[in-house]
């Protein structure tokens, strides 16, 4: 058995909060929408998130022109199996750039969560007629694209070292984490993407 | 006279664009390789058009100035997206190079390049269009103040009257 087809034992929540630890001003979050969204805002909610409440498969797009507009600063972008499938090619436009600052870190719980739990591509094949996915592989479509650093984490003895890399390594940083599948709370941010974009601006370059 | 898309780029980079978007394209191609030598801009190749809306997007939370090049052809792989200068409200410019208009041989052409006002309407964008080489300047002026300074998503379609048919395939 390899260590993606085991049952994931890291829960979402608590791995974000470890994730955001100390989020400064340097550091410009992306998150995409559902379950990614409610989770950095559970880790706390700050002018220089951008919860995407929408725009299914255009998270890392958002951060790649972030990332190229704000060399200086760190982007990181959290989303989930659902969204990063929905905008693969994407990872492809981020290779050719080859961003120093991008990190990527996509939470795979296999699932559509927003709409019950349906199974994704991800998901492992032969699960039956309603839970089978095509077992794809998003660390191994990244590094196919052109990104050169990328993996897999699936246990707590890793995290450490997840938090480094999505913090300060040398980008583009793509790490697709293993999560369980969860009922959780909402904890929602502001919704109107108005407010968010110019609240993010205000902190950012000091007008809206 | 300068070449028409010699033009757009001098309006480009008056309007200090950072970040330009585009899917190959003959009709734009000078532009294209414009923009890739040039210093001041980054030039990503998509994928797909519809990666231009939050890439714009993204520049914009970020501070700079964006435009997507693309073909009538793909404007359909933006509708969606397309939503995203509604909900953030935030100054978007494309430039369509339009195909299955005036004088196209190619019966594929017509469906999205019939389409491609009325789809970009129904999103709400601003629309421009330009036929005349002389005119091309201006407008794309025009659109990118629109854009920038009126905080509008702003489309200008060059014609296929201005594009002409036989500059495909060639530079």
């Amino acid at each position: 058995m390899t260590k993606a087809t085991m049952q994931p034992t890291l829960h979402r929540r608590p791995l974000v909060k470890k994730i955001l630890e100390g989020a400064d001003d340097n550091l410009l979050v992306l998150a995409g929408l559902g379950s990614a969204n409610w989770d950095i805002t559970n880790a706390g909610d700050r002018p220089l998130n951008m919860p995407l409440w929408g725009a299914m498969g255009a998270t890392v797009s958002m951060g790649l022109g972030l990332a190229l507009a704000q060399p200086t600063k760190r982007v990181l972008v959290i989303t989930g199996d659902g969204d990063m499938l929905m905008g693969m090619g994407s990872l492809a436009t981020v290779a050719a750039q080859q961003p120093d600052n991008l990190a990527i870190c996509v939470l795979d719980n296999e699932k559509f969560g927003e709409t019950g739990n349906q199974a994704t591509h991800t998901s492992p094949r032969n699960k039956g007629p309603i839970d089978s996915g095509a077992g794809t592989d998003l660390s191994l479509i990244a590094r196919g694209c052109g990104i050169g650093d990328t993996g897999t984490v699936c246990d707590q003895g890793e995290v450490a070292q997840l938090v480094k890399d999505l913090r300060g390594k040398k980008g583009p940083v793509f790490r697709v984490v293993k999560v369980m599948v969860e009922k959780l709370d909402f904890v929602m941010p502001p919704q109107d993407g108005a407010y968010l974009k110019d609240r993010f601006r205000e902190a950012l370059l000091g007008r809206p | 006279m300068t070449d028409w898309r010699d033009d757009i780029f001098a309006v480009l980079q008056d309007h200090d664009i950072k970040q330009v978007y585009h899917v190959p394209d003959a009709g734009h191609s000078r532009l294209i390789e414009a923009c890739q030598t040039s210093n001041s801009i980054h030039t990503l190749a998509l994928t797909t058009e519809g990666e231009g809306i939050p890439l714009a997007a993204g520049a914009w939370l970020g501070g700079q100035r964006s435009v997507l090049l693309m073909q009538s052809s793909g404007v359909g792989n933006t509708i969606n997206l397309m939503g995203l200068t509604k909900t953030l409200r935030f100054p978007f410019l494309t430039l369509i190079t339009m195909r299955g208009d005036y004088g196209e041989f190619n019966s594929w052409q017509y469906p999205m390049g019939q389409g491609t006002p009325k789809v970009l309407e129904a999103m709400g964008v601003l629309l421009y269009s330009v036929d005349k080489a002389e005119e091309v300047k201006a407008t794309v002026d025009a659109a990118a103040r629109s854009a920038f300074n009126g905080g509008q998503a702003v489309a200008v379609l060059l014609r296929q009257k201005l594009i002409g048919i036989k500059t495909f395939g060639k530079k």
